[in-house]
This record gives C-alpha cells, sequence and structure tokens, in this order.
C-alpha cells in the first residue's frame, strides 16, 4: 500500500507564496478531485506533492520517504505523473508514445522487453487505443491524443495517479471518457488525484474534493461535506444552487 | 517499419564504399585492385604513400567529422526538441572555430599538440552551455537560433579582426581554413588527435540516448516519467560540445551536416530522437565522404573547401526545413 502525505507544506516562488501550509493524503482507491480558481496554486501543490519543487517548509511524503529526496525514476515508478498536456515534439506512433511511460523501467524504445511491452499493451487496451496504435500522433484529435497521454502515465503501472487537468479543452463526450479510464485505474486499485475544473465532473466522479484558494487548502472532504452555495461563492466568485449532486450555476457574483 | 532494419547496416555499408572509392578517385586515379593491394600492403610505395597518407586519412577525416556533426545534430534537436537545431546553425561551431584560431593566433599551439582540439572544444561547450542556459528560460527556437545568429555574427567579427591583425600571409590562409572548414592534407596523426574527444562525446550522448526519446512529451511531463532533466542537459550539452569541438579541431567550421543528416533519418525510426542518432551520424558522415570526393574531382584554380560545399547544399535545405515547420509547435 503506497500512501502520500503531505503535510504542512509551503512552496516559495523566491518571496512570493505559491502554497501555504498545505496538507493531505492520497491512499490506493481513492480518485481525489482538486478544485479551484485559476492561479489558486493547484499545479504548485501538485508539484511540490511530488517532490519537483522542494518546499521552504513541510514535507511531502510517500510512505515516510521524503519525495524530494526520491530519484527521477523511483518517482516515477511510485507516482505516475500527468502534467498540463502539451504538444509532442515529433509526430511518433501511439505505441511508442505509451512506450514513453515505461522510461522508469528502463524502457528503450523500438526494443521493449517483455514486461514493459505487456504494459504499454494493457495501456492501450484499457485506454481503447488498439486502432490507433500504429497511427502518428499528429493525425489524431484533441480527445485522441488526451487518451495517448493518459495511456502513457498508466503505462508506468504506478500506484498513484496525479494529473493536471487532464480534460482541459475536450468536448463532454470525451471529459466523460478521460474521467472513467481514471475511474477504471482507481477500479483496478490505484489512487489519483486529479486537477479539474467541472464542478458536475467532481460530482460524478470523485470519491473525495480538494478545495483550494489563495495559496490554501480550504476543505477537504465528500461532495455532500465540501459543496455548498457558499464555498462555490467564496472559492470561485459566482451564484450557484446546490441540491444533492446537482449544481447549478447562474453566473459571476 | 521494414526499412530501419536496414537502415542503419545499409548505411554503414554505404559509408565504407564512399571510403573506398574515395581511395580510388583523385588526380591520379587508382584502380580497385591497386587500392586494395596497398591496403594489405603489398603494393609499390608510390600507391601505399597516395592510399595511407593522402587519401584515406582525408576520406576517414570526412566520415568522422560528418558523423560528430550528424550525431551532435541529431542529439541538439532531442534536446531541444526542434528540427532545426544543429551546431553551425547555433554558433556552435563558429565559437569553437574562434578558440581554436585564438590559439593558433597567439601561439599557444606550439606549448602542446593538445592545446588545439582543447580549445576547439572549449569554444564549443562554452557555445552550448549558453545556448542550453537560454532555452532553459524560454521554449522559442526562433530565440535559440537568433542567440545562434549573435553567436556566429561574434565569432566571425572576432575572427575578421584576428585575421586583420595576422602578422603574415601564412597564418592568415591558416585561419581562412578554419574558417571556411576543409579536410584537406590530414593525417592520421591528426585524426588520433581528436578521436579520442569524439568518442567520448559519442558515448556521452549514445548513453543517454533514451532520455532525448521522452522529451518529446515536453519537459515537465519527461520529468514525470521519470527523467533527470538537469543531468540530461548537462550530459547532452557536454556530448555534443565534445564531438563538435573535436570535429571543428580536425576541419573547421563545417555548417548544416547535422540538420541534413536527421532530418532524412527521423522518418525512417519512427521520429524517435534516440533511434535516429546512429542513422544520422552515419549519414552525415557519408554526405561529408562524398561531398568531399565531388570537392576533390571539381578542378578549380584553388581547392574548393568542404565546409564552403556542406553549406552550399545545406543551407537550402535549412531554409527548405524551416518552411516546412508549423507555428503551432513554438
Amino acid at each position: 500500500m503506497t500512501e502520500l502525505a503531505v503535510s504542512d507544506m509551503t512552496l516559495m516562488a523566491k518571496t512570493i507564496a505559491l502554497v501555504e501550509a498545505a496538507s493531505f493524503r492520497l491512499a490506493p482507491g481513492e480518485l481525489v478531485v482538486l478544485l479551484g480558481p485559476n492561479g489558486a496554486g493547484k499545479t504548485s501543490l501538485l508539484r511540490g506533492a511530488l517532490g519537483l519543487q522542494k518546499p521552504a517548509s513541510g514535507v511531502a511524503a510517500l510512505d515516510g520517504v521524503n519525495t524530494s529526496a526520491l530519484s527521477a525514476m523511483q518517482r516515477a515508478r511510485n507516482l505516475a505523473y500527468l502534467p498540463q498536456i502539451r504538444p509532442l515534439a515529433w509526430p511518433n506512433r501511439v505505441r511508442d508514445v505509451v512506450a514513453l511511460g515505461r522510461f522508469s523501467h528502463g524502457a528503450a524504445l523500438g526494443r521493449l522487453k517483455g514486461a514493459d511491452a505487456d504494459a504499454v499493451e494493457r495501456a492501450i487496451i484499457a485506454c481503447d487505443l488498439v486502432r490507433f496504435a500504429a497511427r502518428r500522433t499528429d493525425t489524431l484529435s484533441g480527445g485522441e491524443l488526451a487518451r495517448v497521454h493518459c495511456a502513457r502515465a498508466f503505462a508506468a503501472e504506478a500506484p498513484l495517479f496525479i494529473a493536471d487537468e487532464p480534460t482541459a479543452a475536450l468536448d463532454p463526450r470525451h471529459q466523460f471518457r478521460i474521467m472513467d479510464l481514471i475511474r477504471d485505474y482507481v477500479g483496478r486499485g490505484g489512487g489519483a488525484l486529479v486537477v479539474l475544473h467541472d464542478i458536475h465532473l467532481a460530482a460524478r466522479y470523485a470519491t473525495r474534493l480538494i478545495w483550494m484558494k489563495d495559496k490554501r487548502i480550504l476543505a477537504d472532504g465528500s461532495f455532500a461535506e465540501t459543496v455548498t452555495a457558499d464555498r462555490l461563492e467564496t472559492v470561485y466568485g459566482v451564484k450557484a444552487r446546490v441540491n444533492g449532486l446537482t449544481v447549478e450555476m447562474d453566473g459571476a457574483l | 517499419m521494414k526499412a530501419a532494419r536496414y537502415l542503419t547496416p545499409g548505411l554503414l555499408l554505404a559509408s565504407v564504399l564512399a571510403i573506398f572509392a574515395a581511395c580510388l578517385l583523385g588526380s591520379t586515379p587508382l584502380s580497385p585492385d591497386r587500392v586494395l593491394s596497398a591496403f594489405f600492403g603489398v603494393a609499390d610505395a608510390g600507391d601505399q604513400l597516395v592510399v595511407w597518407s593522402i587519401r584515406l586519412p582525408r576520406a576517414l577525416a570526412a566520415f568522422l567529422v560528418g558523423a560528430a556533426l550528424g550525431l551532435s545534430g541529431a542529439a541538439l534537436q532531442g534536446l531541444l526538441r526542434n528540427p532545426l537545431a544543429e551546431p553551425g546553425v547555433l554558433g556552435v561551431s563558429a565559437t569553437a572555430s574562434l578558440a581554436a584560431t585564438f590559439a593558433l593566433y597567439y601561439g599557444l599551439v606550439s606549448f602542446s599538440s593538445w592545446v588545439l582540439p582543447i580549445a576547439a572544444i572549449l569554444g564549443a561547450l562554452a557555445a552550448t552551455a549558453l545556448l542550453t542556459l537560454a532555452a532553459i528560460r524560454t521554449q522559442s527556437i526562433v530565440t535559440l537560433i537568433l542567440i545562434g545568429v549573435g553567436l556566429s555574427s561574434f565569432a566571425g567579427a572576432a575572427m575578421s579582426l584576428v585575421m586583420n591583425l595576422a602578422p603574415n600571409p601564412f597564418s592568415l590562409s591558416d585561419m581562412i581554413n578554419w574558417m571556411l572548414g576543409s579536410v584537406a592534407n590530414r593525417s592520421f596523426g591528426e585524426i588520433t588527435l581528436v578521436l579520442p574527444f569524439m568518442i567520448a562525446g559519442a558515448a556521452i550522448l549514445y548513453l543517454t540516448r533514451n532520455g532525448l526519446s521522452v522529451l518529446t512529451l515536453g519537459e515537465e511531463a519527461a520529468i514525470g516519467v521519470g527523467l533527470n532533466l538537469r543531468q540530461q542537459r548537462i550530459l547532452t550539452v557536454l556530448g555534443a560540445g565534445l564531438a563538435t569541438g573535436a570535429s571543428v579541431a580536425l576541419a573547421g567550421a563545417i555548417g548544416f551536416v547535422g540538420i541534413v543528416a536527421p532530418h532524412i533519418v527521423r522518418p525512417f525510426v519512427g521520429y524517435d530522437p534516440a533511434r535516429s542518432l546512429i542513422p544520422s551520424a552515419l549519414l552525415a558522415g557519408l554526405i561529408l565522404v562524398l561531398a568531399d570526393i565531388g570537392v576533390r574531382l571539381v578542378h578549380t584554380d584553388n581547392e574548393l573547401k568542404l565546409g564552403v560545399v556542406a553549406a552550399l547544399i545545406g543551407a537550402p535545405a535549412f531554409v527548405w526545413i524551416a518552411m516546412q515547420r508549423r507555428t503551432t509547435h513554438d
């Protein structure tokens, strides 16, 4: 059982605070959605948790080991990280891009060994990319490309998965499909932390929600516990009505 | 991708044939059997001399210089995630050339024959390191190429200054060789001097090649799949600096080979920077051997410089590749 525990973490960029005194945990079997307005510090929180940025104070630990003390390879084998999606530099084949996810296991493109080839195949099947495996990535739509990125993150077969806006710029159907893939991953025993901007997707998929605003974590709990009209007003500055899992937003305040 | 399997062996075979052909052709053409017997030391003294002291070292120098530049180009393109990156375009060769000229001009070379390759390599490393620092701050290849233009111009100006002050016509013509690039009159002695640096650079680039593959994903995502980005940058810069500097020490500044070869190779290796390294090196070596044969066969009053021919072929190819690119990539 791999568990990520962030406690009292503060991140600074020179003199400006990016995240202040944040604490949360992520364990297998959970699909945690991180919500908050632009500039709230969500991406910084993820990077700090991953150990990519050294905290000014506090600690992020993976089963008790400080994440910034892990080597890049060790970290990647335990924590799959899908940052905000950027264009690929070269028009590689889909299977090769997915295989890049095995880098932390020492895989090299073009000559995948047994375990690596199997993991790549499983990720391709899980993300419904079998038809596209031999296609060049520059012939894919945005939604298909997002699945390729998910597949390469899953191919690492890490116990924990952290994704930064994996559904950005996708149509509703593809947003559902990406979230389905992440839910399936959690069903297979993984733990996922996902940044979303869509409260409806969060309502449908999250087992837990973490709310951020102005560099701080405001709330951490189930949808019922943390989603109120007041919260949406303070976090997003919108007028909203909440009725069970249904949220209606009436516009900016 | 059947073609990919035959790519490396095919290029290797073509390179060997081209080097052999380079030994046949020249002002006094030799027949294949005379060249072969010279190879095995059973030909007459004249043939031995022509093959072992003139043609073979010259062809090998052209091949090694091309291979080092092709490898450096492919690796820099992987690191900077851009097909226009190349030691010549980025000003690395010119800076190395300037450093070498300085070493020559101030007579530092008289201390030790190692001074020249080391000066060229230090020049190459300084330029590559500066470019990498810039690459950390900006994602834009345009900025990098502009920095390269700046480096080249500065190196050119500094070189003109040194030429202005050149004490005698002899050193002047030496410097022109450095600027234009040539493998004429190279000996095995000169090759052995730079070979260790080329091998070291090539080994570093080859051993770190898988990191270039994951950089396809972008830097943040490459870190996400387990790349130590800092280490990758340092090693690629070091490897490319060693290989480019060594090639400049042997032949002066020869541009654009490092851009053309990887561009041709890439579709055959699934656009994977790691798998493009070896074929790019072989193809670039092959191109320079063939170009040098051309240089020797064309009769002109003053000998054509290899670097000039390489630029005449390479520069239009560079423009063409640049025009093919979609702006969305930057």
